[in-house]
């Protein structure tokens, strides 16, 4: 461990829970004699928060694909010199271009996967295909429910058949509607404890996403992941450095470790997520690299909807979430 | 008849008082990740606790704010107590009345105040923040340790100590402080263990991955329950146990009359309600 | 005494860390986001009235009052049992009261998450009794719980403390006079121990009202009460107005009700005792 009173340089990464294999952050602090504060957060719109309310001075942040775009439009992301990140070159040319940063100047993948439901075979016996089953009175007090604003919305969005990035009032309002429907059937609102809580067998059915399905089902076979045909959310994280940053260069070298072969194929198995990087997707056990979980076939994910930054109408979002927690 | 009811009564009470920290201790040795059942004895999760660079940094970290906050509480509340002791009239009232508001304030309410203060002064949120925070939460308790022994002091003392020539300065270190000094160990002491039990203060006023033990135990419980977190508690749970002992018997040495550092401690726990109010009574007599 | 000046670093840090912050809140209550920096506009606290708010803010009142009453009803019987103990086992009682008050908060209260889980300890134990299993983690109950054990002490020790120091021959005299044991109780020792009572009340409803922690791990995120909405707003919505003004009100509201408690509590104690 190292105390605050040697010169070494830091670097402030902040990260979703449980989103990195902890082994890797020793690593990269030997390798390359600095100190890492590392910081976790549960959602995109934490994150945001904690970040634009001006007090922190992180130096790599992980978000996902809509908040990347929000934050690149507010100017503040820094441009990353892919000079210093040769390791790029290992990123799948799929998951490069894509419209949250479509030069990729401002992020460089990390992990990808989809929002879907974790459920226990012994509890659920119908099959599981729809978000509907998470609004059955069967199984009241054994849902848990995933406690992020966007997620939880678009979930109630997608049931109605509408999309998860609408900016209409009205049909954001029937939304707030059915989750208050939803509030008494709901067991918790988590984000990270969903994991632990359905190894436990202590709910039926969880929204988590697919790295922790995987995670999951690994500790506890009883468990199976499903990504629901009318609809389901994809997603893709990546790691960008805020201007927030006074060590960019160290940040730089930060993001290309966690490209390297070797680290992201730790990643990738420690967590369960979807990695884009090429070799380390080659390099994974078999029994990963066949989970239908964490890589589906193109078909299973065919109806999802990625999502994107739905600009003013977010106080909408703010104003939706907090009545129903408040409810 | 009577006697055995209320052995049971006590009984009861405490044991669910203790439940919850016995069975912390013991799932603390548990080798098995699941709660339900006991899968034999193993240090597997000290092991891993000493090895956890979350929990060893912000063990640091709560340590080193509670000995900083708490010596430069110490000094200033100190000195404040002093001064206010010389002010009279309505100037001592209202500076009085502020120096409640931490006291009485909901913590969450004292918290994000200084949040506010700390972005709105362009501070990044971290140690420092937490430091500032914590030394103006202790401050008042240590006002309100000593003032009520510079009550006690004779007022012509100093006086006298500067007639036959003391500086001001001298007859503070040889003439007041001696006196007052229980009043300072007190507030000291006192304010070393709000520091090191504070979460909510401590929770809004760092960033940046900057933590203290509680905040940590917050993470992680979000994570759900994880046995490290049983081994941790465990730990405080015996030095706690320990710190307490070896107060005990060295106050109890030095003070023949038993009982009584036990009932102040008691009284220092329940900490601002009881603190703010007592004061507040005397103030209104 | 010219000490006056000892005080002049604590006026100046009080009136940064102390005056300033709360003017800070006070500003942000005020004010909404502009197309240049903050206007004047009272739709914050506008917000707080509406139905849903008030919900919330009845919630916690509700689960606090509950806490209290809990805490008074099984606290004084023991504060009273201790105060009559005999010394040397009167001690070693107090102490074992206030040990577990000396462990971290969090921790007292994750430790009844192990216990209270579907699977956990609690409904292993009631099987093993052959009792029907309960669920209460993620409920009321499970909140109130929490409250409960984390603030019964706090009950206990002001009226341990003001009964331990009712002076006997009263009692005494009392009994002389022809009083049983329970109009004693009654006329002498409850009256004397009002403030007591007040205290411990005053300290267990204001953390228990205040509180985000426990109705966040006990409560799974179904039972927002105050603490909750002002944690949600500054640090994952981000609308420190909104925050601020609920802050506010708590700040107002705890003020008064301190204000009251301890005028009632100093003109109850002296009718109590002539």
């Amino acid at each position: 461990m190292s105390m605050r009173g040697d010169k070494k340089p830091t670097l402030y990464v902040y990260n979703w829970g449980d989103y990195i294999d902890e082994d890797v952050i020793d690593r990269f602090e030997k390798e390359y004699d600095v100190r890492v504060v590392y910081d976790t957060f549960s959602t995109n719109e934490d994150m945001y928060v904690k970040v634009t309310s001006g007090g922190s001075k992180y130096d790599v942040l992980f978000p996902s694909d809509y908040m990347i775009k929000r934050m690149i439009d507010e100017d503040l992301l820094e441009k990353i010199d892919l000079d210093n990140v040769p390791n790029a070159k290992y990123i799948d040319p799929r998951f490069k271009d894509l419209d949250h940063d479509p030069n990729n100047e401002y992020s460089v993948p990390y992990m990808w996967g989809t929002l879907g439901i974790l459920y226990n075979k012994k509890m659920v016996s119908e099959p599981v295909d729809s978000w509907d089953i998470l609004w059955d009175p069967k199984y009241s007090k054994q849902i848990l429910m995933v406690d992020s604003q966007r997620d939880a919305v678009g979930i109630a969005l997608q049931k109605l058949g509408y999309s998860l990035n609408s900016v209409d009032r009205n049909e954001l309002e029937a939304a707030k509607q059915e989750l208050i429907k939803q509030k008494d059937l709901v067991l918790a609102y988590v984000v990270d404890e969903a994991k632990d809580k359905m190894i436990a067998e202590e709910a039926a059915l969880a929204v988590v996403w697919s790295g922790d399905a995987v995670f999951a089902m690994r500790e506890n076979p009883n468990l199976d992941y499903a990504v629901p045909k009318n609809g389901g959310n994809l997603w893709f994280d990546g790691m960008v450095i805020p201007k927030t940053t006074q060590n960019k260069e160290l940040a730089e070298a930060f993001i290309n470790f966690m490209n390297e072969p070797a680290i992201a194929l730790a990643n990738a198995e420690y967590t369960g997520y979807s990695t884009p990087h090429m070799e380390a997707r080659k390099m994974l056990p078999q029994e990963l690299a066949n989970n239908k979980a964490a890589y589906p076939a193109d078909e299973d994910i065919a109806n999802t909807e990625v999502f994107v930054h739905v600009g003013e109408m977010l106080r909408e979002y703010d104003r939706i979430w907090t009545e129903v927690k408040a409810y | 008849m009577v006697r055995f009811f209320k052995k049971c009564y006590v009984s009861i009470i405490f044991a669910f008082l203790y439940a919850p920290i016995l069975v912390l201790t013991l799932y603390s040795f548990n080798d098995s990740r699941s709660r339900g059942n006991w899968g034999g004895f193993t240090l597997r999760w000290y092991s891993e606790l000493f090895q956890n660079r979350q929990i060893l940094s912000s063990l640091y970290n709560t340590v080193m704010i509670a000995v900083l906050s708490a010596v430069i509480a110490t000094v200033i509340g100190t000195a404040a107590a002093i001064g206010l002791h010389a002010l009279q009239g309505y100037k001592r009232k209202v500076v009085m009345n502020l120096t409640y508001i931490p006291v009485i304030n909901p913590d969450i309410v004292t918290g994000i105040s200084l949040m506010l203060l700390f972005v709105f002064s362009n501070l990044k949120l971290g140690f420092l923040t937490m430091l500032l925070a914590h030394i103006t939460f202790n401050i008042p308790y240590v006002i309100l340790s000593v003032l009520p022994k510079l009550k006690q002091l004779d007022s012509n003392l100093y006086e006298a100590a500067l007639d036959l020539g003391a500086t001001p300065w001298y007859a503070f270190r040889h003439v007041i402080l001696p006196e007052i000094m229980p009043g300072v160990v007190t507030g000291l002491l006192l304010a070393f263990t709000l520091s090191i039990d504070d979460f909510v203060i401590s929770f809004f006023t760092t960033g940046s991955g900057v933590a203290n033990l509680s905040i940590t135990v917050y993470s992680m419980a979000r994570l759900g329950i994880n046995p490290t977190i049983n081994a941790v508690s465990t730990l405080m749970f015996l030095s706690v146990l320990i710190l307490l002992i070896v107060v005990n018997l060295r106050t109890n040495k030095d003070n023949p009359k038993r009982g009584r550092v036990n009932e102040k401690q008691a009284y220092n726990r329940s900490r601002r309600f009881s603190t703010a109010r007592s004061r507040i009574h005397e103030h209104a007599r | 005494m010219k000490t006056k000046w000892a005080a002049s670093p604590y006026l100046v840090w009080m009136v940064i860390f102390i005056v300033v912050p709360i003017l800070l809140v006070c500003y942000y209550s005020l004010t909404v986001p502009a197309e240049t920096g903050r206007e004047f506009s009272l739709a914050n606290f506008h917000r707080f009235l509406e139905p849903v708010y008030m919900k919330v803010l009845f919630r916690s009142v509700k689960l606090a009052v509950i806490a209290t009453a809990i805490c008074f009803v099984v606290g004084y019987p023991l504060a009273y049992i201790l105060a009559r103990s005999n010394f040397q086992y009167k001690n070693i009682l107090v102490m074992l009261l206030v040990v577990p008050m000396w462990m971290n908060f969090l921790l007292r209260t994750y430790a009844w998450l192990t216990i209270l889980e579907r699977n956990g300890i609690l409904n292993a134990l009631l099987t093993w009794l052959g009792l029907p299993r309960v669920n209460i983690l993620y409920t009321e109950s499970a909140v109130v719980l929490g409250m409960v054990y984390n603030f019964l002490p706090f009950m206990v020790l002001p009226i341990f403390s003001v009964l331990s120091k009712i002076d006997h021959s009263i009692i005494e005299a009392a009994e002389d006079l022809g009083a049983n044991s329970l109009t004693v109780f009654r006329r002498i020792i409850f009256p004397l121990s009002l403030p007591g009572v007040i205290s411990g009340i005053t300290m267990v409803f204001m953390p228990a009202v205040t509180t985000f922690v426990i109705s966040r791990l006990l409560g799974g995120g179904q039972f927002t009460l105050i603490g909750n909405l002002i944690e949600q707003q500054f640090l994952y919505v981000g609308d420190w107005g909104f925050g601020s003004a609920i802050s506010l009100v708590m700040m107002i509201l705890i003020m008064l009700s301190m204000a009251v408690m301890s005028r009632f509590a100093g003109e109850e104690r002296g009718l109590g005792l002539w």
